[in-house]
């Protein structure tokens, strides 16, 4: 929203598969189709050129060094926070771009900071039916400990928060967890409007945008929330590095997460004094490789337009959902909600009577790379009333052959079970 | 069925696994008490098995298997539930070690193994579950007596697919919990 309100051109597809190196590999004999973006995205070779030119030429320790690659490396690592955080429109991105393992651990993060610090015994804390377990157990596992409150914003359904109650379930609460888009439902929650809400009851919000980040527009100041975590794996990126953006008056007053070489500006043998944010929580040598894979990976998405992206995605859903509704009736049951322009293209289903695992097998057969299980929510699989589904989930390098082939293949599980 | 399989997926849905699958035997519950009553579950996709069976006279003189799961972990628990009826729990132990002998990712010393699928004898590392391992045990390698699993001998295509050996198994730890229990409280 903040850089891309222009609009884009449809996505030429064809010309940016051949940027992903991954997409031409065989399975069993046939062309793969990646269908399961929703768990690990492919890369560009942008970004393991960029990894690897790095690697090549400038890699060392960064913030140590005073010698000329050393300084470079630093240079590159906060030039990649910076564009990070202007991919986002964090506001002051040198010192609100927190760099992490993962949104797992950005997510921890909050929960081991700021909950510590801010939360008490008999306090209550506000999840929605829907977070994926990175949003729960951190919660759980601090409520375990200080006697905290969970309150639950459930699911109907169409996969859409029930927000009636929703004033009555804030009220007293001191955060709100809640994820940007559902990674099984693909269901895109109003966060602007609950996150008001929630600050109107005095509650901090901690948004997951592992899904919504690399698909959507991303624009932390109109979002409303306090922290937002997401993972650069699921936007193009490499694994081992996520992001945590806080507002910089929250995260200046919290005390630091892990402790290490880099969080610190003295130590002494009666103590130590905290690094300034956002090194205060990057203890250790960060991912520096990952870091620059990362600024690399957002260079690409915004090369395409994060607009062109949800646009491609919301035709490619639709032509997905219709796709499977026509060729399967009522054997066929996609979770979420209905509307294409509702949802992200995370298509969870179930077929027949056909467990998950058995289809995504037979799909394998096929070279269509599906995932099977409880997709790490199960609190949302038991109120869907299943133990696991299947899900197939779109990227930007997708298109309708994808689907197509994914078709071909159900229809074949479908025929092969009898 | 259009598709021609690739050698191990024929191995993994064997006709008689289909069979068991599609025509589930010893399905349901037995009244417990006085039967004794196990849940299973598999965390990685959430199935779960209940396992009820009665022991008299030290045989597995009933059995019964109800929950949810995927073609594998059904066909093997129907197929176990056949197989263990009304024998002495001796046997049915020294069954439960030598099927879980062929199970175990060292399944490549089995007479059909070419490890045709990603893991094969890689270890337990090849296993993906992210909640340990204790279903994929590395026995040492050793021979195991095919002919005395007679038709659950099918199910040993499942050992190149190592994320489903954890399905396979579900039922057979289930009872074999149920066994312990049965000796530790024999009164219950």
């Amino acid at each position: 929203m903040a850089e891309l309100s222009h609009p884009s051109p449809p996505l030429d597809v064809a010309t940016l598969r051949k940027d992903f190196p991954l997409l031409a590999v065989e399975v069993h004999g046939h062309p793969i189709t990646y269908l399961d973006s929703a768990s690990s995205a492919q890369r560009p070779v942008q970004v393991l050129d960029a990894m690897r030119e790095y690697d090549e030429t400038t890699h060392a320790n960064v913030h140590r060094g005073v010698y000329s690659i050393a300084e470079e490396a630093t240079r590159r690592f906060e030039a990649a926070r910076h564009n990070v955080g202007r991919f986002i429109g964090a506001p002051n991105p040198a010192r609100e771009v927190l760099f992490t393992k993962n949104a797992t651990e950005g997510l921890n993060l909050v929960a081991h900071t700021w909950g510590r610090t801010h939360l008490h015994p008999g306090d209550a804390i506000v999840l929605t039916e829907m977070e994926h377990h990175a949003n729960i157990v951190p919660w759980h596992i601090l409520a375990a400990e200080r006697g905290l409150t969970i309150r639950w914003i459930p699911v109907d359904d169409q996969g859409e928060l029930v927000l009636g109650n929703l004033e009555q379930l804030l009220e007293g609460a001191k955060l709100l967890g809640i994820t940007c888009m559902s990674n099984v439902l693909g269901t895109l929650n109003a966060v602007s409007e609950i996150a008001e809400a929630a600050h109107a009851a005095g509650a901090v919000v901690v948004a997951d945008g592992a899904q919504s980040v690399p698909h959507l527009p991303t624009d932390v100041a109109g979002l409303g929330v306090d922290f937002l975590a997401f993972s650069a794996h699921k936007m193009l990126g490499p694994t081992g590095i996520g992001v945590l953006w806080g507002r910089d008056e929250l995260l200046s007053d919290l005390p630091p997460f892990l402790g290490g070489g880099e969080m610190i500006l003295d130590v002494r043998k009666d103590g130590f004094t905290p690094n300034d944010i956002p090194w205060r929580f990057e203890a250790g040598t960060p991912p520096i490789t990952e870091a620059i894979g990362l600024g690399a990976a957002v260079d690409y998405l915004r090369g395409v337009g994060m607009e062109a992206v949800r646009a491609h995605e919301i035709a490619l859903t639709t032509y997905a959902m219709d796709t499977l509704t026509d060729r399967f009736g009522r054997d066929i049951r996609i979770y979420g909600p209905p509307d294409p322009s509702a949802r992200g293209g995370v298509l969870s289903f179930a077929y027949r009577d056909l467990h998950p695992h058995d289809i995504s097998q037979i799909l394998d057969e096929y070279g269509v790379c599906v995932r099977a299980g409880h997709h790490c929510a199960k609190p949302l699989m038991r109120q869907l009333g299943v133990n696991a589904t299947a899900r197939a989930s779109l990227g930007l390098y997708n298109d309708q052959s994808d689907v197509d082939r994914f078709a071909d293949a159900l229809a074949e599980a479908g025929a092969f079970f009898g | 069925m259009g598709l021609p399989l690739m050698p191990g997926l024929e191995d993994l849905y064997r006709e008689i696994i289909l069979d068991h699958y599609r025509s589930p035997r010893n399905r349901g519950e037995l009244e417990s008490p006085p039967a004794r009553r196990v849940e299973g579950f598999n965390p990685l996709c959430g199935d779960e098995i209940v396992v009820t069976l009665d022991v008299n006279d030290g045989k597995v003189s009933d059995i019964k298997i109800a929950g949810t799961g995927c073609s594998i972990s059904q066909s093997s628990a129907s197929l176990m539930s056949a197989a263990v009826k009304g024998k002495p729990v001796t046997e049915v132990r020294d069954l439960i070690t030598t099927f879980k002998g062929m199970m175990s990712i060292h399944g490549s010393t089995l007479p059909s193994g070419n490890s045709g699928s990603a893991g094969g004898d890689s270890g337990a590392g090849g296993d993906s579950g992210a909640s340990g391992d204790a279903d994929v045990e590395t026995l040492e390698p050793r021979a195991i007596d095919i002919d005395a699993l007679g038709e659950l001998a099918a199910l040993q295509g499942v050992v190149k697919f190592p994320v489903r050996i954890k399905c396979a198994t579900l039922s057979w730890n289930t009872l074999a919990q149920g066994l312990d229990e049965s000796e530790n409280e024999p009164a219950a």
